[in-house]
């Protein structure tokens, strides 16, 4: 069909052709005195400059990774030897990257079971009227502020062999030796780990539920208080429920964040002793720019993109869904 | 193999259509007038003192004497070289002149067609350098790079700490270092500083003992047959474990960092431990890492690494490496020219006496100051043969796993058996 004859007329005429507008509109209406452009138009023009940047520095370095995925290459010149799905069926077979699997799990269990908890206690503790409140609070989150590199550098100095601060406090309870011996021994590397990623880490969560703890109105709390529930009850029935959306949105936070971890390790440990700290990220870096076997190492930053997205997703569906209305898996905005 | 061949004559076609692309692009080429205009894109990782000025007041001179040629220096720290240098490769234009280590890396950036064959234009004066140095940059018999710096792994040891544990002699032969580590452990005294947190300096004992036993032709098949798995290999495995069985390390070694305060080098500077098995770069870190700032000073001795009972190899056969030049396909003419400047005995003297340079061109051998670099310099001159460092000398892939796989033998958790078939699979996959 072709275009109707007054197709120009009708872009002039658009804005009387807009649905009826809410009063409160209207009475701006009187006050645009040049055409305007279409609603899509405006949409277009100031969406474009980030839709751009999103298009070049996201979604094009993951088809571009997805694309060199499927090749044997070594990162000179293009990659040209075309291998399908090769390089994902040798992870599959890969004791590394079985190992980093494995490890994250229990990095992922122990920050849920034990970093996550201690952070809520701690935030309901310094919730209490306490002196000196606002200094126990900049102190607690004060490691948050150091950058990860940072940190790891200040625990490589702790932990060091024979000389570090681990050793003297160690020392004191007469166990100077196990001071440097955690990150060098590889039944204990992870958990060392754990602790340095935990002490960092607590104070954002703490900040978070103190922030959620603060949303929750006095009233309802008092009203407990008064129907003469215990304080363990007030929190066990009133301020965990309703901390729910906080909790649900750092649970969330921490794994994500524990399947991309890596520049704590690759400082702390570098993965070692012999892997027994390497993560999937670490592993992908020494793939890639250790072994120039780009190809798999884009194998393996697309199943790290995978989980977490699948995971995202999945975790937005089925736990997030009363939180965030309107996120991506969920249609149909009511209000 | 023919999986290579293919790849290989794919790569060509790429390379020709690329070269044919810039031929027709770029009509005024330089390449056309050696008396034309031209700039040099020089990459280096001297990127401190003493050597960032020393290069800088040579292509300063350069540029004086030669009024069309420009030199446009990038030195880059050594990991941000590396990345830069694979953006650079990947889009087909490396730089005119860059950092090479030789040995595997340069041999995938040969067959990717990024480096010159420049075998014609170094050999007019290529005979002024140890013959041992230039051998990392050979491939198939053609040059693609001059090294300026080479130097060697061997024992560096504490003579007071010997001493004290009533020991007279360096050991030369594998079962007397034994014996000496076991007289050293029972002074009290640690006998041996290793970073077990970085991989490669575990991995010379490993190359050297291979050495020792199935002599240089061992790597060199295993290089070319991608087969690690025979005897040769394993008894090197073996030897080392006798070594680890003695628990000759410092405590907590694994987690030790090379230079780090309470790295390797900082234990042995400090006079912490008798030995370590280091390259020629090893009283210069000792020193800026040990608390007194000076090393060890007169007490620092050098031997060579044991020759073993019954091994094929000589103790006169060298393990090292050094840095060197590669030339981009690209450069312009006078690229070479400014080479072979950089390697006149003058300048190699004067980067010589940087002491952070142990010199190629066998004239400027008389620059050197350092007593123990001299040691170091006339044993290299001697070599009846030359071993590039394993992770330099494989491709990239082999070289991770030969220090990944060496790591787990010295942590205990692999075997000398299961290491080399754990090598061997990667050398197969390549």
């Amino acid at each position: 069909m072709n275009p109707p004859a007054g197709t120009g007329l009708r872009t002039a005429n658009a804005p009387t052709e807009l649905p009826p507008v809410p009063p409160a509109a209207t009475r701006q209406r009187g006050r645009r005195a040049r055409p305007r452009l279409g609603r899509l138009g405006t949409i277009a023009i100031f969406l474009a400059p980030a839709l751009v940047l999103f298009l070049l520095l996201v979604i094009v370095p993951i088809l571009v990774a997805a694309y060199t995925s499927l090749f044997k290459w070594n990162g000179f010149n293009l990659p040209e030897n075309f291998v399908g799905l090769d390089n994902f069926t040798r992870a599959i077979d890969d004791p590394v990257f079985l190992g980093d699997l494995r490890r994250g799990l229990i990095l992922i269990a122990l920050s849920v079971l034990v970093q996550l908890p201690v952070s809520l206690a701690l935030a309901m503790l310094l919730n209490q009227p306490l002196r000196g409140r606002a200094v126990y609070r900049l102190v607690f989150f004060a490691p948050y502020v150091l950058s990860e590199v940072t940190t790891a550098v200040l625990f490589t100095l702790v932990f060091s062999p024979n000389r570090g601060l681990s050793t003297t406090v160690f020392g004191w309870f007469g166990a100077a030796d196990l001071g440097g011996s955690l990150f060098a021994d590889p039944a204990t590397v992870l958990y060392a780990l754990f602790f340095v990623i935990s002490w960092k880490y607590f104070g954002f969560y703490m900040i978070l539920y103190l922030a959620g703890r603060q949303g929750i109105p006095k009233e309802l709390t008092e009203a407990a208080t008064t129907d003469g529930a215990t304080a363990w009850q007030v929190f066990r029935h009133v301020t965990l429920p309703l901390l729910g959306p906080t909790i649900r949105i750092s649970v969330f936070l921490s794994v994500i964040g524990t399947i991309q971890l890596f520049d704590m390790v690759w400082v702390l440990t570098g993965g070692g002793p012999i892997r027994s700290s390497e993560t999937l990220a670490v592993t992908m870096f020494q793939y890639g720019f250790r072994r120039f076997e780009v190809g798999y190492a884009s194998a393996i930053s697309i199943i790290m993109f995978l989980l977490s997205l699948v995971f995202a997703l999945l975790y937005q569906r089925f736990v997030l869904r009363r939180d965030i209305e309107g996120a991506l898996t969920t249609r149909g905005v009511q209000r | 193999m023919t999986a290579h061949l293919s790849r290989r004559s794919l790569l060509g076609l790429a390379g020709a259509s690329a070269g044919a692309f810039l031929l027709a692009g770029c009509g005024n080429d330089e390449s056309a007038d050696p008396e034309g205009p031209q700039t040099i894109n020089w990459w280096h990782i001297q990127n401190t003192e003493p050597m960032l000025p020393v290069w800088a007041a040579m292509a300063k001179e350069y540029e004086t004497a030669h009024t069309n040629v420009k030199v446009a220096i990038q030195p880059l720290e050594n990991e941000a070289f590396k990345t830069k240098l694979t953006t650079a490769t990947q889009a087909g234009s490396p730089p005119d002149l860059f950092q090479s280590w030789g040995g595997g890396v340069l041999k995938q950036q040969i067959e990717a067609g990024l480096v010159k064959d420049i075998t014609d234009d170094v050999k007019p004066w290529i005979g002024s350098l140890l013959p041992v140095s230039v051998e990392p940059y050979t491939v198939d018999g053609k040059i693609y790079g001059v090294p300026f710096d080479v130097g060697m792994v061997g024992f560096w040891y504490n003579k007071e700490l010997f001493t004290r544990a009533g020991i007279t002699a360096p050991p030369a032969t594998w079962s007397e270092l034994l014996t000496t580590v076991g007289k050293i452990k029972s002074a009290g005294i640690t006998p041996i500083a290793l970073a077990g947190k970085e991989k490669w300096p575990a991995h010379f004992y490993w190359s050297y003992l291979v050495m020792r036993i199935g002599a240089l032709d061992a790597l060199k098949k295993a290089g070319t047959d991608h087969n690690f798995d025979t005897p040769d290999f394993i008894a090197a495995g073996a030897r080392l474990k006798e070594l680890v069985a003695l628990s000759p390390f410092q405590k907590d070694f694994l987690a030790a960092e090379y230079g780090s305060p309470d790295g390797q080098a900082a234990t042995m500077g400090n006079g912490g431990a008798a030995m370590e098995l280091m390259g020629q770069w090893a009283p210069a870190v000792q020193a800026s890492s040990s608390t007194s700032k000076k090393g060890l000073g007169d007490k620092l001795g050098f031997f060579p690494f044991p020759s073993v009972d019954g091994g094929k190899g000589t103790s006169s056969e060298v393990f090292g490496g050094g840095n060197g030049f590669a030339v981009g396909k690209d450069a312009p003419p006078a690229t070479l020219d400014f080479l072979k400047t950089l390697l006149e005995v003058a300048n190699q003297r004067k980067s010589a006496t940087t002491g952070a340079v142990l010199p190629t061109v066998k004239d400027a051998a008389d620059a050197i100051a350092d007593a123990n670099n001299k040691v170091v310099a006339s044993t290299l001159a001697a070599a009846t043969g030359f071993q590039l460092y394993l992770d330099q000398a494989y491709p990239p892939a082999v070289g991770q796993q030969v220090n990944d796989s060496i790591a787990e033998l010295v942590a205990g958790s692999k075997t000398p058996e299961q290491i080399v078939k754990d090598i061997t699979t990667v050398a197969k996959s390549q």
